[in-house]
């Protein structure tokens, strides 16, 4: 008996304090007792909700209960608002595709996102850079406000409601396991308890909370993580003059990358990672001087050296002697003119990954299993390709009518995201840190290595599809 | 970041192995029926090395090394699946089964083969199934199909086709299994509903409902019967005309004797001697010639072959070792035999198309 104690894991997370009267879409009492939910997916934010929609939304989840917890209020738009949010992504082909699957994509358009064709990325200590663009110069990727995305599935959740109940302001306290297989009498589903004290019980459990994952510490699943010495700044800026804007923007600065990603015409976003004490600084400047930092930071040369300059020069000429290529002369970002008042805002950085991504009846996708530093841009793409793959897994696992928690698929999907996610997380991280120096012997060698990849071109394409995907 | 623990859970599975075999020899003999309740006394001592496992790489450290010795012993207790009538029951094959009546749903344990199976025989059944049916509906493809699972032990087979939105009815002479099954889908307020448990004979229930079934499942079941050709009239019996029955058993060859039998039960002792007997193996020959005798058309016969190291089961051209077989009851009966009477006389009834009540009867029983 003692046993069976020890093992059940238990978590208790202080209550929220103050929570809202019930919300009509719950549904309890008669029914809580008799359901068994057969999904039940944590955390309701932009990879959460997607995969709550992705199983609406599959012909083989037609007659299963799936059930979606957010611990926030619903977040309801009469009408797009005028000024851009802040906080947007970088949204992969592969995403794209993942969203139009369930038809989340199409109001995306209707209400707005920006393509972009090219991406130029280069180093502030030499004249190093590297082009990304496509053959035909197809859409690399879109760049759309996290808003606008979960607007976008919020409408696609309500037209499934018959499949997917959506429980805000629910935040879940407490996890109970099940053990391996059956014993007298206990339960063989996960059993969630409320803030508000109601149990739900389920067949798999899907943690999508974020970073801190509650799911994931319930589990006592092992976090591989570190902070990195950086905070990325947000802002939304005004360009001085209206252009195409189709190119998205990232150079390497000494104190951490700054990129520019096209959003309109005229506006631009701003994610520039820096040291924690210049990031303070930079929220709490005044715009012209923020505005005169931002344009240096791109256009100033001050971080070259001779050695450097000539030695990158010198690859160059090596290059365009061995392979003809189409003169790819480093291109200037356009210039900014204004930023949105109160759109500065900073978030810390670091990277994390869950040693097991899956458990018996129990899964993590997103933020929860990965988080990575946004000079890639494949936070959320990483986690709609969880998304993706695992919802192919359920799906064939339900036509097969198996148990949904079973390990059998849920390995599978592990497989499948911890090979692609490792080599994605380790990538980004040996970047930042090779970008993170000045001094030259390093400087040398990212300074030919650039060089190099951007002469190759099946590498670049290896590397655009990679992170496509 | 998951390397580090291979090793160190590939050592807790040999001792794991070790000591499931060494349980598996106590459970031979005739203190039986005391080492089931040994077994359930056992199972909280056992318990730390499951845990200890179950908190690390669970389930691809185990398809690892050591686990092959596991499964060349998970591969030979599904077919004890025994089979009980007045006719074709062999007690000694239910004592096995006795032992380790609480196991079924370990999908790590001696019954991992028979999970793993699933992947192979649910959509070998799904689909030949629904060939037979014009629309289905999404979600619940097998939805109005009345299917019999005989020799369902713990409800393996019948839980997936269940899901799948059929009405099962799961049968096995083993009480023990039954309660099992029971208990397990009693968690399930879905299963509950759609699957019935019986604690009988394939006889019993041809008695009381003769051409009841759509389809009617004996996966590794007729390697283990006395009469074979008696438990393929009994089924035939079960079907509707135009129902199908699925068999998935064990070809008699000298490679599933190398493999079976001297290689899991004498060579490693992984399997207790005397549990498979070589003899009653079935040839697809055999099989199929029986089935044609009865009235069943064979429609397929496939292959299966297991990878013991990543315990997963494919399909093959190689049927000799274990192989599936789908057969279809004809729709016309041709020379109604006595045992047949019941049914030719609804034939007979049929063609009349009778609207007397008397009859109307008749063909509702």
């Amino acid at each position: 008996m003692a046993a069976r104690l020890a093992v059940s894991r238990w978590r208790a997370a202080p209550a929220a304090p103050g929570r809202g009267p019930l919300l009509s879409c719950r549904r309890w009492s008669g029914a809580k007792a008799d359901t068994v939910y057969d999904v039940v997916v944590s955390g309701g934010g932009l990879v959460g909700a997607a995969m709550a929609c992705a199983l609406g939304y599959d012909i083989h989840f037609c007659d299963k209960k799936i059930l979606l917890l957010e611990a926030g209020p619903k977040k309801v738009w009469e009408k797009l608002p005028e000024t851009y949010s802040n906080r947007v992504s970088s949204i992969s082909p592969g995403s794209a595709t993942l969203l139009s699957s369930f038809g989340a994509w199409d109001p995306i358009c209707n209400m707005r996102y920006r393509a972009f064709r090219r991406m130029q990325v280069w180093d502030a200590c030499s004249e190093a850079l590297i082009m990304f663009d496509k053959d035909n110069l197809d859409d690399m990727g879109y760049i759309v406000e996290n808003d606008v995305i979960m607007c976008a599935l919020t409408k696609q959740l309500e037209a499934v409601s018959d499949r997917v109940t959506v429980l805000y302001r629910s935040k879940a306290l407490r996890y109970t396991w099940p053990y391996p297989f059956t014993m007298a009498d206990s339960s063989p589903w996960v059993h969630i308890t409320l803030g508000d004290g109601s149990t739900l019980q389920t067949k798999l459990l899907i943690g999508a909370d974020g970073y801190n994952s509650g799911v994931r510490q319930a589990a006592g699943i092992q976090n591989v993580s570190w902070n990195y010495d950086q905070s990325a700044v947000v802002a939304t800026l005004h360009l001085s003059e209206a252009t195409e804007n189709n190119v998205a923007w990232q150079r390497f600065l000494p104190s951490g990358p700054i990129a520019l990603l096209p959003l309109s015409d005229t506006l631009s976003s701003l994610v520039w990672s820096t040291s924690h004490d210049h990031a303070a600084e930079l929220v709490s400047m005044d715009e012209e001087k923020f505005v005169d930092t931002i344009n240096s930071a791109f256009w100033s040369d001050a971080n070259h050296t001779d050695f450097i300059d000539s030695a990158s020069t010198m690859l160059q000429y090596a290059v365009g002697f061995l392979k003809p290529t189409k003169v790819s002369a480093r291109q200037m970002p356009p210039s900014v003119a204004g930023v949105d008042a109160k759109s500065r805002v900073l978030f810390p950085l670091g990277l994390g990954h869950a040693a097991e991504y899956v458990r018996p009846r129990l899964a993590l996708i997103g933020d929860a299993a990965h988080r990575v530093h946004p000079l890639a841009g494949q936070g959320v793409n990483m986690g709609f390709g969880d998304v993706s793959s695992l919802v192919h897994h359920l799906s064939a696992a339900a036509f097969n009518g198996k148990d949904l928690g079973s390990m059998s698929h849920l390995a599978g999907y592990e497989t499948d995201r911890q090979r692609h996610n490792t080599a994605l997380l380790a990538a980004t991280d040996l970047l930042k840190r090779l970008y993170s120096t000045s001094a030259t012997p390093l400087v040398l060698l990212r300074t030919w290595g650039l060089q190099a990849t951007n002469a190759v071109s099946p590498l670049k394409e290896q590397i655009m599809a990679f992170a496509s995907k | 970041m998951w390397r580090g623990r291979k090793l160190s859970s590939s050592g807790n599975r040999f001792l794991g192995v070790l000591r499931s075999s060494c349980w598996g020899t106590q459970a031979e003999g005739a203190r039986l029926t005391r080492s089931a309740e040994n077994q359930f006394s056992w199972t909280p001592q056992s318990k730390p090395w499951v845990f200890s496992d179950y908190k690390i790489m669970w389930f691809k450290s185990y398809r690892m090394t050591f686990a092959c010795l596991n499964r060349m012993k998970i591969y030979r207790y599904p077919w004890t699946r025994l089979y009980s009538s007045q006719s074709t029951v062999d007690s000694s094959e239910i004592k096995t089964f006795l032992a380790l009546a609480h196991r079924w749903w370990d999908e790590q344990g001696v019954y991992a083969l028979l999970h793993s199976m699933n992947d192979l025989r649910v959509p070998f059944i799904r689909d030949n199934l629904l060939k037979t049916v014009a629309q289905h509906q999404p979600g619940k493809p097998l939805s109005g199909i009345k299917i019999l699972d005989v020799g369902c032990g713990g409800g393996l087979l019948t839980e997936p086709l269940g899901r799948l939105g059929a009405s099962v009815i799961g049968i096995d002479p083993v009480a023990e299994n039954i309660k099992t099954a029971q208990h397990h889908k009693s968690f399930d307020p879905v299963l509950d509903k759609r699957i019935e448990y019986r604690a009988c004979s394939l006889e019993e229930i041809v008695e009381e409902t003769a051409e009841a079934f759509d389809a009617v499942v004996a996966s590794e079941v007729v390697e283990h019967v006395i009469d074979l050709e008696t438990f393929i009239q009994c089924c035939c019996q079960a079907l509707k005309p135009g129902g199908s029955l699925f068999i998935t058993t064990i070809n008699k060859t000298q490679l599933s004797y190398a493999l079976g039998i001297v290689f899991s039960e004498q060579i490693t002792g992984i399997v207790p001697k005397g549990t498979h007997t070589w003899e009653k193996f079935v040839s697809p020959e055999k099989l199929e010639s029986i089935l044609e005798s009865n009235g069943l058309s064979v429609q397929t016969v496939a292959g299966m072959l297991y990878n013991p190291f990543s315990g997963y089961w494919h399909w093959s051209e190689n049927t000799s070792l274990n192989y599936a077989a789908h057969a279809v009851k004809s729709t016309e009966q041709e020379d109604p035999v006595p045992e047949f009477v019941f049914k030719g006389e609804t034939e007979e009834l049929r063609h009349k198309d009778s609207t007397n009540p008397g009859v109307q009867e008749e063909l509702k029983k």
